[in-house]
């Protein structure tokens, strides 16, 4: 644990960055950039497995556990998602929502 | 000392991350969420979870960030300017966030979580035995299971990168 610092404080930063992420989720018209805010979120759910581990349960690992998960399948979703991302460019030229109608078929 | 080291990393965290979900330019704003990488690395250090951090570092800042520039770089001009939602959506969602927000913040501060005064330091070791382990607690099927997910995610992006043939109506426009 960090010494000084409570509980509290590191699930108030954590939650603002997770409400930081689903402002950009919603705001952004571009699937890059939703992709990034997928990110940020993942990262502050992330956070929040490893401190409530280390404050509350510093004997065990299984936050540790979950986060090395959760980080393995954050890697395989953005390999996805930018392969996916990049195909889409080159069938329609161009990465905007509103444009993305060609995988509904 | 600590406690300083934690508040200007979190200043730094919020601020970047805000920037990056609103800055008009692509580019910088994916510099603007690996520095809040760093900086959720930097926490980890701080509670002294080396292996985490470190895994932190490669995976997402060395990994993830530079798959994002790629793509950015390979889809947009770099000087192209993002179009932003309309005024008036923003200060909506923005006011929408600030509820969850609070709501989450009441919940959270009237929660009564028992903190333990005491702190393990832990290893990679430990990390990997309980990993590999198959006793009660052990992560070995989930670890399998991962492995055969990055497996089958790495094919998939291979196999859908590469596109498939063009089709008639391409081939005219082509």
């Amino acid at each position: 644990m960090i010494a000084g610092i409570s509980i509290y404080e590191i699930l108030t930063v954590t939650s603002i960055l997770f409400f930081i992420g689903v402002y950009g989720f919603i705001t952004r018209k571009n699937l890059i950039s939703i992709l990034m805010s997928v990110e940020l979120i993942l990262n502050a759910s992330v956070i929040n497995f490893v401190v409530i581990n280390k404050y509350l349960y510093p004997d065990i690992l299984q936050g540790v556990y979950f986060s090395i998960f959760i980080i393995a399948v954050a890697a395989a979703e953005t390999a996805l998602a930018v392969s996916i991302i990049i195909n889409l460019y080159r069938q329609i030229a161009s990465v905007e929502v509103k444009d993305t109608e060609t995988m509904k078929y | 000392m600590e406690k300083i080291i934690f508040y200007i990393l979190a200043l730094i965290m919020i601020v970047f991350a805000i920037a990056s979900v609103t800055s008009k330019k692509m580019l910088r704003s994916v510099i603007y969420l690996l520095f809040v990488l760093c900086g959720i690395a930097g926490i980890y250090f701080l509670i002294d979870y080396n292996f985490l951090a470190a895994i932190q570092l490669t995976v997402y800042a060395g990994g993830i960030i530079v798959l994002i520039i790629f793509s950015v770089v390979l889809v947009h001009h770099i000087e192209m300017e993002l179009e932003l939602a309309k005024r008036s959506k923003q200060l909506l969602v923005g006011l929408a966030c600030l509820v969850g927000l609070g709501i989450f913040l009441t919940t959270i501060y009237s929660h009564e979580f028992n903190v333990v005064e005491y702190s393990v330091t832990t290893t990679t070791e430990d990390i990997g035995l309980g990993l590999l382990s198959y006793e009660t607690g052990g992560f070995i099927l989930p670890f399998e299971v991962i492995s055969v997910l990055l497996l089958a995610s790495m094919i998939g992006a291979i196999v859908i990168a590469k596109g498939k043939k063009l089709t008639d109506k391409n081939d005219t426009t082509l």
